[in-house]
């Protein structure tokens, strides 16, 4: 049995941890907020845009269409947006991703298909690279990012885009995960170019009772200036998805911790109780029955 | 007044602006236009500048900066990359900005980093000349 100093110290390591992982909690809850309404803020905009897209989409489907929109008429290297957290402990959600990326990764490569991975957030990196590192083509960490915006969906769509217009791949997806609920995060691919592919058929479109629109430039040029920005928002959306699942994730792993510590605590207690109880017991005993040899 | 014209302002970070209007003008890539209800459908690209929400014989003025204009039987809809409602800022606070974004223009030292200051200088300096009127 433990002696008594041990268990003193091991409870106040113990309770140590649990303030530790209590106050990760609270930040996380948070941050979940934040982000949950930075998450909410930016529908509007991102359901107009596939909107307007779908429309854009149905109008422009001739030869000249941009190569964005129609793709490349291959499908023969894939690039692999895995899009990840930056920081470890918050439960499954990194694992989930990875698992996702790999099960895509397996899939596609025995079709034949060559991968490339682009991954956002290192943990996704850090769990793909034993496999797979020679298909890792770089690494975004969003670690020194203030706050997810615009403009850092903007660099990272920018550099897809100039790898696409480089003829670095045909079809890109995007792997990230779902914001179902603060407990529920539930990892998804979807197409990102060809855009044409990624246009949801349920995006409700206009009913334009038979007139026809008029574009002002003309339909090329709206497309040429639409897409990259289109591409923008759906990754905008999936980012920042993916930082309130994140928060989510962490805040629900934090909180089981937080209950295991302190369920731990208490067995530590008891035993420490018990001893110290022994303990008296064996020295009165040891009192006792040497008054009575006197 | 007759019909009204159903208007939708977003941004990528919030939804500006949603209700019903009289008549928007929007400054338009090849000139402003103004959209009343039962516009054809339409979609145009948009310069920076002001657009002017019309509504019972008031006008509100707000800034925006790249995006694209669509209108169809439902109402109008802009997708503004930025949005900035005039009276939240000052002439000397943009100035001052506008300042700040020149010298990073002039210390940029890839195409990235230039492209991104000029485009920051340009939005203010459209934001400015709107302001001075």
């Amino acid at each position: 049995m433990a002696s008594l100093k041990e268990l003193k110290n091991r409870i106040s390591s113990v309770n140590s941890t649990k303030k530790i992982t209590k106050a990760m909690q609270m930040v996380a809850a948070a941050k979940l907020r934040k982000a949950q309404d930075a998450a909410e803020a930016a529908r509007p905009y991102a359901e107009r845009m596939a909107a307007v897209m779908a429309n854009l989409a149905t109008a422009a489907d001739g030869p000249e269409a941009p190569r964005l929109l129609v793709g490349t008429g291959k499908d023969e290297v894939r690039l692999l947006l895995v899009a990840a957290a930056d920081r470890g402990l918050c439960g499954g959600f990194n694992t989930n991703i990875a698992r996702l990326a790999r099960e895509r990764i397996a899939a596609l490569t025995s079709a034949g298909k060559t991968v490339k991975i682009l991954c956002v957030g290192k943990k996704g990196a850090d769990a793909l690279k034993r496999l797979h590192s020679e298909k890792i083509i770089g690494v975004i960490e969003l670690k020194t990012v203030k706050a997810l915006d615009g403009a850092v969906a903007g660099q990272i769509g920018d550099r897809i885009v100039s790898l696409f217009d480089e003829g670095g791949f045909d079809v890109c997806e995007v792997i990230s995960s779902q914001f179902i609920s603060v407990m529920t995060q539930k990892p998804r691919a979807q197409v990102l170019i060809p855009a044409r592919d990624a246009i949801d058929e349920s995006v409700p479109r206009p009913d334009l009772k038979g007139a026809i629109y008029e574009y002002e430039p003309d339909e090329e040029q709206i497309l040429a200036a639409l897409l990259p920005r289109y591409i923008k928002t759906v990754l905008l959306s999936a980012l920042l998805e993916n930082a309130a699942g994140e928060m989510g994730a962490k805040m629900a792993a934090m909180d089981s911790a937080t209950r295991n510590a302190g369920e731990l605590i208490d067995k530590l207690k008891l035993e420490f109780n018990r001893t110290r109880q022994a303990k008296i017991t064996k020295e009165l005993i040891e009192i006792i029955s040497g008054a009575e040899a006197v | 007044m007759t019909e009204k014209l159903s208007f939708d302002l977003v941004s990528p970070e919030k939804r500006v602006f949603a209700g019903e209007v009289d008549m928007v003008v929007v400054p338009g890539e090849l000139g402003d236009f103004g959209v009343l209800a039962g516009h054809a459908p339409f979609m145009s690209t948009i310069r920076s500048g002001t657009i002017a929400i019309h509504e019972d014989g008031a006008v509100t003025r707000t800034f925006i900066h790249g995006g694209f204009a669509e209108v169809t039987p439902d109402g109008l809809t802009i997708l503004a990359e930025e949005a900035i409602a005039l009276d939240s800022v000052t002439a000397d606070a943009v100035s001052a900005e506008l300042q700040q974004a020149r010298e990073t223009l002039a210390m940029a030292r890839d195409d990235h980093e230039r492209d991104t200051a000029q485009a920051q200088v340009d939005k203010l300096e459209a934001l400015l000349g709107v302001l001075a009127h």
